[in-house]
């Protein structure tokens, strides 16, 4: 099939950028979209232009390093699929697709569609861990877990940390991902005991990064990949509060 | 030279106690004074940089991600194996240690792997101290599954992310250390050279793959974690960024290379597609817990699989090793899904794949049970496909997947240079010719949190009167002038062709010559034609932008190189190794029936390769393999 691709172009951090065009004459619907963009860059090479740079390394939908804005869609149109795993078959013979990065202040564009997520590692850093040394772990089975709760952790834990929901939110808000994380270690009995310094210190981090507040919209989980639920939020928010109260109690 | 493997004496059982108990140490105070680097943040990589920061050395760590938890063990599915016998059937230390050394068909160490399942246990338990969400029974313990090539049950999961989930249990603990600034942690930077001083590793060569700039760093010990090779196939199941470069570099400043030839096919790939292809995709092999294999029994039958009754189905795994079944190790599975294609019966458009149904299982359990155990992997096969393996069977193909050989590391997991060590998928050491599913991730992490933090103070010990490395020595002039070059060298050639074309056809070159089977004229061959490439690749590559920007197609460029190089030494191991075992298949060595053909006679050795300069061929050292507890035999599955 044919396509008419509109592409955000930007040499670095500083230029402005903008968008070009490029026709893309015979895609093959079987092939992803990043394999889409492959024959692109290949085409651009030949004719002597800078391909177009993007992030990606699995193409398998699980380590959050692709991204892009597909019409207008972090990740395009499919739900809970990455942009690794959005199949041609689901575009239109003839179609114009823009293709934008990830967008917030939060995350700067360091060249054409790749964009700087280090803010999310440094929320992570900030609290994102059970304080357990190399080698003092008890015998596993003596902290059994809950099924129901453990598959809950589980579903928080799916978050790859791609930054979709940041990029869908109007506020440009990171609740999703920070709620998720909270809300893993919240429900396992291991994650218990910092439980209260945990919450402050990411949302705080979250805070000085320059992301925004939550208004509810839900579109952080309608274009979540992994489809992590509103319900971390609402979790996120109730973990926050019962630290705080705490904390002013002390 | 004379390879000396470091194996403790004393009984199996003993070696790891006794030798921690006498293994030298450095004291708290000390361990301030001493630098690591360690580049890779994979399972192997944030565990040892996590356990070393912890412990009070201070550590730099280094990927080319944007973000640590993005390293390529993140994509792993299936699970991981531990001898904690949960199950009460029958497992045990040694059994693990026993699947582990006849899984790899007797090319592995017995001290090194016995080692590994002694820790396999810690890991189960330092993983779920962390907040490692593992799948759970409703009594609120562990649960398990089993895997090829195995008869117990001893593999834990998380649905089929069991990868993500501890490599984001090893990246929290790392995240801790960036914080207490015990670890400094560099993103986006991607090591091209390290730096040898009077025979010593004392750094690395990096370039901020952000801005193009070229740094140095020092360090009294350089520790590699940089994951397996098998992208010098161009198409496999690894990650588009896996490379070479890191041990490829160290190679050529004289680590000896183990084994190059060994590469794991696995037998449960996504078939390839198109031209266009750019990556091929797993599909865990714990789908062949429940999944049968088939093929028709008549050659060239294009009927769809519903019409092709029960009778006229060869179940060919089934049929040909009745006690193992489809849990056959992989390499057998891939060399019968192969043989299947070769003789006419591959299903499929290209007669390229088998079919793996689930039928039967749906029958007998129903399809939410089917769904509950591989939900995520039927969805992700019908994403890439179209295709909904409730209804119709998969259909599969065998892919690159893993590599076994990498640097030769002796016991303390240090290769020959002093002060260089390598760990997780990147060194040779424990999986003989073939790993066992689920083996990489348990090797990765005991590698990281357990066996290094002990074994690397046995070197750095001798190291606290150093004092700080500096990084303005001749030693680190050369190895920066030497990645300038090269990189302005491969920017003025100014072809015709891009990076991937030549990546393409070295893929080419290896799947057909030095894959799934392999013979003496064809590794003749491709040898001949590995060496076309690469001088066609250095007068007509073609990298558009410059160095000193966020430039792809320059990093492409840098690793496609060292691949090339590989190559031809994978062909040249391959060539020498004239027996078959796990993963290498010699066509000219194979029993009546079509087994591997091993001559233990000649070939229990380890290959080390040692680099001897340009176009010079290298040569082979052997660390020939000792067996004392094990009796080898020829590995039955039937
Ligand atoms: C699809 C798939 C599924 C798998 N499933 C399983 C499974 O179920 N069970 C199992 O046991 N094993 C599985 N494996 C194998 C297993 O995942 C890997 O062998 C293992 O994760 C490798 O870990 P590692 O830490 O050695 O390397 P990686 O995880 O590959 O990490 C390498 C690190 O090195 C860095 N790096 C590399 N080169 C450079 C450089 N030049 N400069 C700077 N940094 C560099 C990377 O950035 C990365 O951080 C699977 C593999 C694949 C491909
Ligand atoms: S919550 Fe969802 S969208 Fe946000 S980072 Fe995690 S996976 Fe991506
Ligand atoms: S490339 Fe890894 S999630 Fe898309």
């Amino acid at each position: 099939m044919k396509l008419t691709l509109k592409i955000w172009r930007q040499k670095n951090k500083s230029d402005k950028g903008g968008f070009e065009t490029y026709q893309l004459n015979n895609v093959d619907t079987h092939a992803s979209f990043l394999e889409m963009m492959d024959v692109l860059n290949e085409q651009l090479i030949e004719e002597n232009k800078i391909p177009v740079a993007f992030d990606h390394d699995c193409r398998e939908g699980i380590c959050g390093a692709c991204s892009m804005v597909i019409n207008g869609r972090p990740h395009g149109p499919l739900k809970g699929t990455t942009t690794c795993q959005l199949h041609m078959r689901h575009f239109n013979d003839g179609e114009t697709v823009t293709i934008e990065p990830f967008r917030a202040n939060a995350f700067p564009v360091l060249k054409d569609l790749v964009v700087d997520r280090t803010s999310f590692e440094r929320i992570q850093q900030a609290g994102g861990y059970i304080s357990i040394g190399t080698g003092s772990a008890p015998e596993a089975n003596n902290i059994p877990v809950n099924k129901v709760d453990a598959d809950k952790a589980f579903d928080a834990a799916q978050c790859i940390g791609c930054g979709a929901c940041v990029a869908a939110c109007k506020n440009g808000s990171a609740m999703l991902f920070v709620g998720a994380k909270v809300s893993q270690y919240a429900l396992l009995p291991q994650g218990h005991p910092e439980r209260m310094e945990r919450v402050l210190n990411m949302v705080a981090q979250m805070d000085e990064e320059g992301f925004g507040g939550c208004t509810n919209t839900g579109a952080c989980e309608a274009e979540c990949p992994k489809e992590i639920s509103v319900a971390n939020i609402m979790r996120l928010n109730r973990e926050y509060i019962s630290a705080k109260l705490s904390v002013e109690r002390e | 030279m004379a390879l000396d493997s470091k194996i403790p004496s004393g009984p199996l059982d003993k070696k790891w106690s006794q030798y921690k108990s006498s293994v030298k140490l450095v004291n708290p105070a000390n361990k301030k004074k001493i630098d690591i680097i360690v580049i890779g943040t994979g399972l192997a990589g944030a565990s040892a940089a996590a356990s070393l920061g912890e412990l009070g050395y201070k550590v730099k760590v280094f990927c080319f991600q944007d973000s640590a938890r993005r390293a390529h063990s993140i994509a792993a599915q299936g699970g991981i194996n531990a001898a904690k016998n949960y199950r009460n059937d029958g497992d045990s230390v040694y059994r693990l240690f026993y699947d582990t050394i006849k899984g790899g068909d007797y090319r592995s160490r017995e001290g090194n792997v016995h080692r590994l399942a002694e820790v396999s246990v810690n890991i189960i338990d330092q993983c779920v101290a962390q907040g490692v969400p593992f799948a759970r029974e409703y009594s609120g313990l562990l649960d398990n599954r089993s895997f090829g090539g195995v008869q117990v049950s001893r593999t834990f999961y998380a649905r089929g992310q069991t990868g993500q989930q501890l490599l984001l249990g090893a990246y929290s603990a790392l995240n801790r250390q960036v914080k207490e600034k015990a670890v400094e942690l560099f993103t986006r930077h991607e090591m091209v050279e390290v730096v040898i001083e009077n025979g010593k590793a004392r750094g690395v060569i990096v370039r901020d793959l952000v801005t193009g700039e070229i740094q140095r760093h020092a360090a009294h010990a350089v520790v590699l974690a940089t994951g397996g090779y098998g992208n010098v196939f161009f198409l496999s199941t690894n990650a588009m960024g896996c490379n070479t470069t890191a041990i490829w570099k160290a190679h050529k400043k004289g680590a000896f290379f183990g084994n190059p030839c060994f590469t794991q096919i696995h037998p449960t790939c996504i078939p390839v597609h198109g031209e266009y292809q750019s990556k091929l995709t797993l599909m865990s092999e714990s789908l062949r817990n429940d999944g049968r294999v088939w093929v028709s029994k008549s050659k060239g039958d294009k009927r769809k699989p519903q019409d092709i009754p029960e009778e006229e189905r060869d179940y060919y795994l089934e049929r040909k090793y009745p006690s193992f079944g489809n849990l056959v190790p992989r390499d057998i599975a891939s060399r019968a899904a192969k043989e299947a294609c070769d003789d006419g019966r591959g299903v499929g458009e290209s007669g390229m794949a088998v079919y793996l149904d689930f039928a039967d299982a749906i029958k007998k359990y129903g399809k939410d049970t089917i769904s509950s155990r591989y939900g995520n992997l039927f969805e992700m096969y019908d994403k890439i496909t179209g295709e909904d393996p409730y209804k119709t069977p998969m259909m599969i193909y065998p892919a690159v997947h893993y590599t076994m050989g990498g640097l030769w590391v002796d016991y303390n997991l240090m290769t020959n240079v002093p002060g260089m060590y390598a760990t997780g998928e990147c060194n040779f050491s424990d999986h003989g010719a073939n790993r066992l599913g689920a083996s990489a991730l348990m090797q990765g992490l005991a590698d990281g949190y357990f066996v290094l933090p002990y074994t690397i103070g046995d070197y750095l010990s001798g190291e606290i009167l150093t004092g700080k490395i500096k990084t303005d020595s001749a030693a680190f002039d050369e190895a920066e002038k030497n990645v300038r070059a090269q990189i302005d060298k491969l920017m003025s050639v100014k072809g015709t062709k891009s990076v991937d074309f030549y990546h393409r056809k070295l893929g080419k070159v290896m799947w057909d010559k030095c894959g799934m089977a392999r013979n003496a004229k064809g590794l003749t061959e491709a040898i001949e034609e590995i060496k076309k490439i690469r001088t066609e690749f250095w007068s007509d590559v073609k990298i558009p932008g410059t160095a000193n920007e966020l430039n792809p197609e320059l990093e492409k460029a840098i690793r496609v190189a060292d691949f090339i190089e590989l190559g031809e030494l994978m062909c040249r191991d391959a060539l020498h190794r004239e027996e078959s075992c796990g993963g290498h298949f010699r066509s000219e060595f194979q029993t009546p029936d079509g087994e591997a053909l091993r001559n233990d006679d000649q070939f229990a050795y380890v290959g080390a390769w040692e680099y001897k300069g340009e176009n010079q061929p290298q040569e082979l050292h052997k660390e020939e393999l000792v067996f004392e507890s094990v009796h080898l035999t020829q590995r039955s599955y039937k």
